[in-house]
């Protein structure tokens, strides 16, 4: 029985009620299939469903509709055979290391001795020796983490679960304990027989994984699959490696074909009165634009590069650059971000005129803002409560959404002086501020 | 195009919420003048109009009763922003402040009042105003010590960088108190008002009946009123009391403290972003409101123009240069020191020592000792209810937001109304007042214990919460390892002020009455009380230094060792 997988989900859907009633749906049409030996990224954006399914696959939650089977049979509850690390390392801070190790174990009942063989063999294993009496708060974020990760493996788990375990990590100890994972992993002296990875660094996934599955959001589903045939230890400078990192920006930017789904764009369904606008400030959006009319890239970069220069990861890239193409201010396409005219001449102006150019577009291609403008320039009294506007954005979208939307339209605006806000009092007007 | 509008005039003449406003603050002029009046009048008056348990004149009993509780707020205010911060800035006498607080904040306010009332009669000889101050003043300390130990606490962890920044900008340091230190401490300071809140109330009932040797006075108000009904037993009046007490404390949540909380949480320095912002419409109504908005103006105005006063004075950064004049200075401290301990000791020695046998002295620290192992008994009882429910109500956001201000009302709520029903209960089943009356104690403080578990609980990260889950943690073990030390500094936080809250409430829950019918449990509690209803005054000063002696014992041998160690081991950072 080699070829059967450890893990298969068939047909999973999550959702959550809303408070009014309806669903919100995160997880639709979810098909995948574990098989030993194999490291599985689930890449994504924040919103994309991927950690989500990592609970389900866990047994921490349960999906609305569909199945997760482990060994062929369904999960239901917290499986033994599966173990979970956590980006933010949940270790009990009133347990030390090895207690904190021991744990999963001592919920096994089993014998003290054996407790001990095995708490102390894997925090060997995982170069923890000499810490054993520490507790949490005196070790180093990746040194917690192997805490994490012996804790983990101690249990002897056929699949090990990772929710983003390096992304609180810094650059140099991320690398570190990723290396050291791999070794482990090739040297075959972990006791875990599959993995899967939730990521949203691309670079991450293209080295660690042998298959990659990039997720979309609204709701989250998989996009694409891509498999890594790259022989370990993989460098990140080898061409094939970049041409990989490449594709896959490539994939997650493409633009939607025809009306079906698979695309960046809908997140700005019809670019309405109601499409949710993301939270990102005027500093970022210049920047951004500034970095990408900057020499090398000259008015056109390269998504993968300019994520490494500006040391950011997707997560934050991604939302920045579709603000500036529902601005106007730049075209997304085939993993190049490509500045318009406008973009070019902002990049290039002084306050006043960026000033100048931002208000134009603002008014132009956010519907939201021209509307609230028009309100205000309608009223005698030159102001209205935002409660109306809230009311409004509720037809279209949640409450949580409406009051994001509403506060990333009031941070535009006060930069370009369209309107004034004022929080207090939660008054739009025309005036200045006295 | 414009839009036509209807009365536009209108709009510019007054908002809806300035009709709002204007509603509430003439009331509440009327209302303080309606009570004031009365202060001038002479004593005898007070005789000649008796109380009387018709409720038509319980909001009028009210009022006053929440005008005593306003005067005392505003003196506490007043002595947390000059002691503390005297205690705060100055090492030397910070020395001698911050132990004298703690002493003060340990003794039992029943003690205040038989010990200060003779002094605040004499103030004003003859009138209202003196049993009023004697009032005002026993809710003072009820109010005042831990309102100015937070000032103090505050004042002394200013973020470095906050206070560098107000010394780059020279600003002086009548300046830095208003713009940066005073603010910085509001939110802690608004926590503890409301805790003194709840004390306060607490005491009031016992504070409007004032005993003065043969003589008694009853100010008009709640707990007249309530002592009233005892002595009569008249059940109705007591229950139209606690009706009275309710809405008097919801309408006080509502215009003082939802306010006041909503208006603090702009100065929190660590701003979590995605927090729920406290809302109030009380707070919306005075924003909205140009009544209101104008006369904070003036405050604002006032900080304005004395900050330009006070002029920055330039501290040499070196300040070695002034050492004889130090120490001379230094000198002059501790020599006053020496003295101020030498007349105290002969004090003691010649009031208490000289007065007291021995006997009497050892019988006392027994009767403590007694109460002791109630108070301890009972906090560990109500855990063992409290803990379990608040764990579960904790992990449960939705259980969570409905139970937590159940539990911060009912520890506001004065439980002492509550006791008339007990004692009744305890006179016609006969039962044995030495157990039945413990559970008094700890009736109205036992829910700091649940508030503080509940919000313990909900600081649990989910992904905590999860990897227990995933390891398969259930059962006991969960409890050992998992919840109980998540919120055991949580838990330790409210045990010790559910302990200090006992310790006070068992001088009015060890002697309670029901028209002449007295009962009681042996116990420091009923000691002072006794002694204080008899105008004893050796007996007061010993049963009170005895209670401080054990509060202050039990606070630093077990209580604080507990806290450190709880928030080292447990505290999640």
């Amino acid at each position: 029985m080699i070829n059967s997988p450890l893990l298969q989900c068939n047909q999973v859907r999550k959702a959550f009620p809303k408070p009014d009633g309806e669903e919100l749906l995160v997880l639709d049409g979810m098909n995948l299939e574990l098989r030993e030996g194999q490291i599985m990224g689930l890449l994504g954006r924040s919103g994309s469903g991927k950690s989500t399914l990592l609970r389900l696959i866990a047994g921490l939650a349960e999906p609305s509709a569909g199945e997760v089977q482990y060994l062929g049979h369904p999960v239901v509850g917290p499986a033994r055979g599966i173990a979970m690390v956590f980006q933010s390392f949940a270790l009990f801070p009133w347990l030390t290391v090895f207690e904190n190790v021991a744990l999963g174990l001592e919920a096994q009942n089993l014998p003290r001795a054996e407790i001990r063989k095995r708490s102390l063999a894997a925090i060997d294993l995982i170069g923890l020796d000499g810490f054993e009496s520490a507790y949490p708060r005196e070790l180093s974020g990746g040194m917690r983490q192997r805490v994490g990760f012996a804790r983990a493996l101690v249990v002897h788990p056929n699949i090990l679960l990772m929710d983003e375990p390096f992304s609180a990590l810094d650059v140099l100890t991320a690398e570190t304990l990723r290396t050291d994972f791999l070794d482990l992993w090739a040297e075959g002296r972990m006791p875990i027989k599959g993995v899967i990875l939730v990521t949203h660094n691309i670079e991450e996934a293209v080295l660690m994984c042998d298959r990659i599955l990039v997720f979309g959001s609204n709701p989250g589903r998989i996009l694409s699959e891509i498999k890594v045939t790259l022989p370990q230890p993989r460098n990140r400078l080898d061409p094939s490696f970049r041409e990989l990192v490449e594709r896959i920006y490539v994939e997650m930017t493409a633009r939607p074909k025809g009306a079906g789904p698979g695309g960046r764009q809908e997140r700005f369904p019809g670019l309405g009165i109601g499409s949710v606008l993301p939270h990102v400030g005027s500093n970022i959006l210049s920047g951004l634009m500034e970095a990408v009319a900057a020499a090398p890239f000259k008015g056109k970069a390269d998504l993968p590069e300019i994520a490494s220069d500006l040391q950011m990861e997707i997560d934050e890239l991604f939302p920045v650059a579709e603000t500036l193409q529902l601005l106007r201010f730049a075209e997304l396409e085939g993993g190049d971000l490509k500045l318009t005219e406008d973009g070019l001449a902002f990049a290039h102006a002084d306050i006043d005129e960026r000033k100048r150019i931002f208000l134009r577009h603002l008014l132009a291609y956010v519907p939201l803002a021209a509307h609230i403008r028009r309100v205000l320039d309608e009223r005698v009294s030159h102001s209205a409560r935002k409660s109306r506007f809230i009311d409004e954005l509720e037809d279209f979208m949640s409450e949580d959404d409406a009051e994001q939307t509403l506060r990333a339209v009031i941070r535009w605006a006060r930069y370009a002086e369209a309107f004034a806000y004022d929080d207090e009092n939660a008054m739009f007007s025309l005036e200045n501020p006295t | 195009m414009k839009r036509f509008e209807p009365y536009v005039f209108l709009k510019g003449l007054a908002s809806r919420w300035d009709v709002l406003a204007f509603i509430v603050v003439i009331g509440l002029i009327a209302f303080l003048g309606e009570t004031a009046h009365g202060l001038f009048d002479p004593l005898a008056k007070l005789e000649a109009v008796p109380l009387s348990l018709d409720p038509v004149h319980l909001p009028e009993y009210a009022a006053r009763t929440t005008f005593r509780m306003l005067a005392a707020l505003f003196f506490s205010l007043v002595f947390t922003l000059t002691y503390a911060t005297w205690a705060a800035k100055s090492e030397r006498a910070g020395r001698l402040l911050v132990p004298i607080l703690d002493i003060l904040q340990s003794v039992p306010i029943l003690g205040f009042i038989s010990i200060t009332s003779v002094f605040f009669l004499s103030l004003a000889p003859g009138r209202v105003l003196g049993a009023e101050f004697v009032a005002i003043f026993a809710i003072f300390t009820s109010q005042a010590w831990n309102m100015a130990f937070s000032f103090y606490q505050s004042l002394r962890t200013v973020p470095v960088e906050l206070m560098e920044a107000a010394e780059s900008f020279r600003l002086s340091a009548w300046m830095r108190f208003w713009q940066l230190e005073t603010p910085f401490a509001l939110p802690a300071l608004v926590w503890n008002m409301m805790l003194s809140m709840s004390g306060g109330w607490f005491f009031v009932v016992a504070s409007e009946s004032i005993t003065v040797g043969h003589s008694s006075v009853a100010l008009p108000g709640v707990g007249s009123y309530i002592a009233l009904a005892i002595q009569e037993k008249n059940l109705r009046a007591i229950g139209w009391a606690i009706l009275t007490m309710l809405i008097v404390i919801l309408l006080y949540d509502q215009l003082l403290f939802r306010p006041l909380v909503a208006w603090v949480d702009r100065f929190r320095v660590e701003q979590e972003p995605g927090e729920r912002v406290p809302d109030s419409w009380a707070l919306t109504m005075m924003r909205r409101s140009r009544l209101i908005t104008a006369s904070t103006l003036a405050f604002h105005k006032a900080v304005f123009w004395t900050s330009r006063l006070v002029k920055r004075t330039d501290k040499p950064l070196v300040e070695e240069q002034d050492r004889p004049k130090r120490r001379s200075l230094d000198l002059l401290w501790v020599s006053l020191l020496v003295v101020a301990v030498a007349g105290g000791l002969w004090h003691i020695l010649a009031v208490l020592v000289v007065n007291t046998p021995l006997a009497e002295a050892l019988h006392v620290c027994g009767l403590a000792c007694l109460t002791m192992a109630r108070v301890f008994i009972l906090i560990a009882l109500a855990s063992v209810v409290w803990v379990p429910i608040g764990v579960w109500v904790g992990m449960r956001p939705r259980a969570a937001q409905i139970v937590q201000p159940i539990a911060q009302f009912m520890a506001a709520f004065p439980a002492n109304l509550l006791f008339p029903i007990a004692v009744y209960g305890i006179v016609v089943g006969k039962l044995n007042p030495d157990v039945f009356l413990s559970p008094l104690m700890i009736l109205g403080t036992q829910w700091y214990i649940l508030f503080n578990i509940i919000a313990g609980a909900t600081t649990i990260p989910a992904e905590m919460r999860y990897a227990a889950t995933n390891f398969g943690i259930k059962g006991w073990l969960w409890w050992r390892r998992v919840a109980l030390p998540a919120v055991l500094p949580f838990y330790v936080t409210g045990a010790i002020t559910a302990s200090g809250g006992s310790w006070n409430a068992a001088q009015v829950s060890e002697l309670v009455s029901w028209g002449h019918t007295q009962i009681r449990a042996r116990g420091l509690g009923a000691y002072i009380a006794d002694a204080a209803a008899m105008g004893n005054f050796h007996q007061i000063i010993l049963g009170v230094g005895v209670m401080s002696l054990f509060v202050v014992v039990i606070n630093r041998l077990f209580w604080r060792p507990l806290y450190y160690y709880a928030e080292r081991k447990y505290r999640m950072t």
